[in-house]
């Protein structure tokens, strides 16, 4: 092997290459390449990764969720052309720091409705989306308004499918019998979430990821 | 190959999972083969062309890869489209010859992979041959795999290598006996 060879396989690349898939990145969504923008959301539930298409918002992913199946899913409902792109999730990450901060009581960033299936599922969630910041609904009222009174099992079904957590608050959804009901994304963050928007009482700030 | 959104890197047992060979998302797919791309364009175009070429091969990647349904070979695919690149601008030197050493259109950055003799050395070999020596030697592909990026046969693509490699050492040598 010659002293050439061996020269250019020691050549270190990976800082180099690194800052090249970064440009990548802001030059493929100058060229809108990019189906779907992901990036993370520090917040105090935790870190969360936001995807974004161009439609808007399509899913919100807890840090317990399997993020293989997620990108697995993405890829195969929506598009294999998903990147890291952090101008194509200012806006979800700008809004989600400003709610958690308890700036902004309205998110204003389209939903993209991919997930989730036409129909009554869809029509849960839409009227789920409609629940003021501080207010609470309780199944059997959300099923109402989606068009069938009496599937309140269904709705719970539906908001526990719900792809955008947060953004579409389902975690203003509650039992009519009393108590928070049940969370997707562990029933402390529902806590969390709805002493945040003062729907309960107590301090948001002081109830802190258990463990 | 840590990377845990990594689709290409997970294996499951065979015959049990369909979905093997499933496209990844291009973020994995960027992270896992980038290096190898980087490495081969540096060798093959120098460290001033370098990342021009490698934008124009992942960007050419990511407009294909929405239609790509077969994910077994990635690594060699977007080698394919890199040598493609690398191809093309030796084509384009050609046409207006000038040696890197002497006509930078840009100022060089200075870099520690910057090494002068090294791309005069490299630079210096007909194009096939030098594509068939960086994929053979310094990225390690079997011939296999260096054939189908070349787009030639694999007794082609030994013969360059072979070629490109002793001429490589001869210019070295001779590099060190004058220099």
């Amino acid at each position: 092997m010659s002293d050439v060879l061996r020269r250019l396989r020691a050549t270190d690349v990976e800082a180099a290459s690194k800052r090249a898939a970064e440009r990548l990145v802001g030059r493929a969504h100058g060229r809108g390449l990019v189906d779907v923008a992901f990036g993370t959301v520090d917040s105090p539930l935790g870190s969360m990764t936001v995807f974004v298409t161009k439609t808007g918002l399509v899913r919100v992913a807890y840090p317990e969720e399997r993020m293989d199946r997620v990108f697995e899913e993405v890829v195969e409902t929506l598009s294999p052309r998903v990147l890291e792109d952090p101008k194509g999730t200012e806006r979800a990450r700008r809004e989600l720091d400003a709610y958690f901060e308890g700036r902004l009581h309205r998110f204003r960033m389209p939903v993209d409705w991919a997930f989730v299936p036409q129909g009554f599922f869809r029509r849960v969630l839409e009227e789920t989306a409609r629940i003021p910041f501080g207010s609470v609904s309780t199944y059997g009222e959300v099923a109402l308004r989606a068009g069938s009174a009496r599937a309140a099992r269904a709705a719970g079904n539906a908001l526990h499918e719900n792809p955008v957590p947060i953004v579409v608050p389902c975690h203003r959804v509650v039992p009519a019998s009393g108590g928070i009901g049940k969370y997707g994304g562990d029933e402390w963050r529902k806590a969390w979430l709805l002493r945040l928007e003062g729907a309960i009482p107590g301090d948001a700030g002081r109830s802190e990821a258990p463990g | 190959m840590a990377d845990r959104l990594s689709g290409i890197s997970r294996r499951e047992p065979a015959g049990r999972s369909p979905r093997v060979d499933a496209v990844p998302p291009f973020s994995s797919f960027l992270e896992e083969h980038r290096a190898d791309v980087y490495r081969f364009l540096l060798a093959a175009v120098g460290p001033q062309d370098a990342d021009d070429c490698f934008q124009e091969t992942f960007l050419s990647a990511l407009r294909a890869y929405a239609d790509l349904r077969d994910a077994r070979n990635l690594r060699g695919w977007v080698l394919t489209i890199a040598t493609r690149k690398a191809l093309d601008h030796w084509r384009a030197r050609e046409r207006r010859p000038m040696p890197v050493e002497e006509l930078p259109e840009r100022p060089a950055p200075p870099r520690e992979d910057a090494d002068p003799e090294l791309w005069r050395a490299v630079g210096a070999l007909p194009p096939m041959q030098r594509a068939a020596v960086i994929h053979r030697y310094v990225l390690d592909l079997p011939y296999a795999e260096v054939a189908s990026a070349l787009g030639c046969s694999e007794e082609a693509a030994r013969a360059s290598a072979a070629v490109g490699r002793k001429k490589l050492r001869a210019t070295v040598l001779a590099g060190e006996e004058t220099g």
